[in-house]
């Protein structure tokens, strides 16, 4: 138990370690602006690892969906924002669509949990998948405006939308929400991280988080005795899905420009490869797997070309290592011999 | 005369997704592994053809043979550098997720050595048009070849499997790997060879793809791919038959929803489909229902 709490603080203090160093580098001016650009991205990446960590690592399940459901956040905040504009203060309402963002991408979440968590493994991961293709091509034929006698809706084109002269157009079909303005900022990253990683630790230390790694351990046993497999399934993953919907957010209010292309299938796939290099079931892994990875390849331009190259070898490797009988038994082998070596010395 | 136009396309692109859900259906049969890595061997396939015409010129049937051959040895080698090891993990998510690996390798590879703008797919079949009805309806050399390709490839792959010893053998794996070693059947070149036949088919597949659809980037496969096992699940994993009908349904239902509904939306479509056969029927058409034993 200690061990646990002491660990959950490390984690914290690594958060609070890297925000005051970079906070240190920024006010000496010790850093680049492309690295001070990568800021709002690395927490972006941060908390989308750590809750695909959430279902990866303690529920057990391959989702394939992360990027759709920040895509369903970034979309809904950068809706709300745009909106309201001209009515509301910044502050609090990029508070509201930082809230907007996590509350529909977990509706979303819970819509597409119901039916899918019935699946298992290599289904689920391929219907996540869908999910995350199925919301992209929707989102990109939607194209919503508006103006004095409320807001206008259409599947076609922006034209057909018939605005009156003030009337703005908020959602361009493909060409997605232009002009959010920029509300994020590395402080609020930092904090939106801490709250995931707060929220993360604490659901998987208490009762349910229990229950959702016993079902990960063995479903049937759970289940006999008496474990609501469903609830805390679909438990795990509505509140992933909502914390992909806030590292949504930070993604649409950092950039002016908002496009479906961003929230394909690859970065999907990206936020895959942190949590499985950082380590299945590890949050503080995931953060650090995501920052470094995230970080170094924009600092080493001459690898950018093979970065991708690499994190595919490095995934594969990392597996194979990993889980693999034999690796396991060689590890247990150098293990051992370590050990009677240790011995013989003393 | 629109409406079967449109029928006779959804029905040659149907026979691509056939021809690559036979892939994932005998992979899925008998190592019970989601092979995410098989669209991407598709684009490999079709990479080597478009680079032994152009570059070497060769002759497009020997260039397809010899694109085949490198599939074949592409499945196997990636079978048994990633995939065997992992056989008896622990973790149902550790194979599927260094497949997902492997797929990830094969698409940055490829980005690396052929680079990341579209080239265009040379029209290499020249089998004559047939034009029917007064030229109200044209169809194709192409999905002539397509759907005549789909219709040898599964007779003589129901052949195979039903009627040669290694067929049989395969049968015997995907029933019961334990039972089938205890028969004296060699359960690794068993697996390997259901990879190899997977690729081989795969190569073909991405040969027709990119003579339909002549645009070739290292991201072609993934798409069909995905769709394909899509195809597969329909028609009910493990089955030969229920791929090529799930495959040919899928096409259909792919091509009239483009022309019908809206082209953007067509792929969302597809997968709704997937959705709705796993919930409604999550065996497919043909699929077989396995109970679990705890």
């Amino acid at each position: 138990m200690k061990k646990k709490i002491s660990n959950n603080m490390i984690t914290y203090g690594m958060i609070l370690l890297f925000y005051v160093i970079m906070q240190v580098m920024i006010s000496t001016g010790s850093i680049s602006s492309l690295l001070q650009g990568l800021l709002v991205p690395l927490c972006m990446y941060a908390i989308a690892a750590v809750s695909l960590n959430l279902v990866v690592g303690f529920s057990g399940e391959l989702s394939l969906g992360q990027a759709g459901f920040m895509c369903v956040g970034a979309y809904a905040s950068a809706f709300f924002t745009k909106l309201t504009e001209e009515t509301l203060p910044e502050g609090p309402r990029f508070l509201i669509a930082i809230l907007i963002g996590a509350v529909v991408a977990a509706i979303f979440g819970f819509l597409i949990g119901i039916p899918v968590l019935r699946l298992r493994g290599d289904y689920l991961a391929i219907v996540t998948l869908a999910f995350g293709e199925i919301i992209k091509n929707l989102v990109s034929v939607f194209h919503v405006g508006v103006d004095k006698s409320g807001i206008h809706f259409s599947v076609k084109d922006a034209a057909s939308l018939n605005l009156d002269e003030e009337g703005r157009v908020l959602i361009d079909g493909p060409l997605g929400i232009t002009g959010t303005p920029k509300n994020a900022n590395f402080t609020i990253g930092i904090i939106l991280l801490f709250l995931t990683v707060f929220i993360v630790l604490n659901l998987v230390n208490s009762r349910s988080g229990r229950a959702i790694t016993a079902i990960r351990d063995n479903r049937i046993a759970a289940e006999s005795i008496g474990l609501n497999v469903t609830k805390y399934k679909l438990m795990a993953f509505v509140i992933s899905t909502a914390l992909a919907g806030v590292a949504g957010v930070l993604y649409s209010h950092n950039l002016s420009t908002l496009n479906v292309k961003f929230f394909n299938y690859n970065t999907s796939i990206l936020i895959l490869v942190f949590v499985v290099l950082g380590g299945i079931g590890n949050v503080k892994g995931s953060i650090i797997a995501a920052i470094l990875l995230t970080a170094l390849p924009e600092l080493l331009r001459e690898l950018q070309d093979y970065r991708m190259l690499i994190y595919a070898i490095l995934l594969i490797g990392m597996m194979l290592f990993n889980w693999a009988p034999s690796a396991i038994a060689f590890r247990e082998r150098v293990k051992d011999k370590f050990k009677s070596n240790k011995k013989e010395a003393a | 005369m629109s409406f079967i136009s449109y029928l006779i396309n959804g029905i040659s692109l149907g026979s691509i997704y056939a021809i690559i859900a036979l892939g994932y259906t005998m992979v899925y049969g008998i190592a019970k592994m989601l092979n995410f890595a098989h669209g991407d061997v598709i684009m490999i396939g079709a990479f080597v053809v478009l680079n032994m015409v152009t570059l070497a010129g060769v002759n497009p049937i020997i260039a397809v043979l010899i694109s085949m051959a490198v599939c074949t040895l592409l499945g196997m080698a990636i079978e048994k550098i990633a995939y065997k090891p992992l056989r008896n993990a622990s973790s149902p998510l550790a194979v599927l997720i260094t497949a997902i690996g492997v797929s990830y390798f094969l698409q940055n590879l490829a980005l690396i050595i052929f680079g990341a703008d579209a080239k265009s797919f040379p029209n290499l079949i020249t089998l004559p048009s047939i034009s029917l009805a007064d030229g109200k309806l044209v169809i194709t050399g192409t999905t002539i070849a397509t759907i005549i390709t789909c219709v040898i490839i599964l007779l003589g792959l129901t052949f195979f499997v039903n009627k040669t010893k290694q067929g049989r053998a395969m049968k015997a794996v995907s029933e019961d790997k334990g039972a089938a070693m205890l028969m004296g059947i060699n359960v690794n070149a068993t697996i390997s060879l259901t990879f190899a036949i997977g690729s081989g088919l795969a190569a073909i597949a991405g040969f027709l793809l990119c003579s339909a659809y002549p645009s070739l980037t290292p991201y072609t496969g993934a798409m069909p791919g995905i769709k394909a096992f899509t195809a597969a699940v329909f028609g009910g994993i493990g089955s030969i038959p229920g791929a090529m009908i799930g495959g040919i349904l899928l096409g259909v239902i792919e091509i009239l929803g483009k022309a019908y509904i809206s082209s953007q939306v067509a792929d969302a479509i597809v997968f709704a489909v997937l959705i709705i056969v796993l919930l409604v029927k999550p065996t497919g058409l043909f699929g077989k229902n396995i109970q679990e034993k705890v």
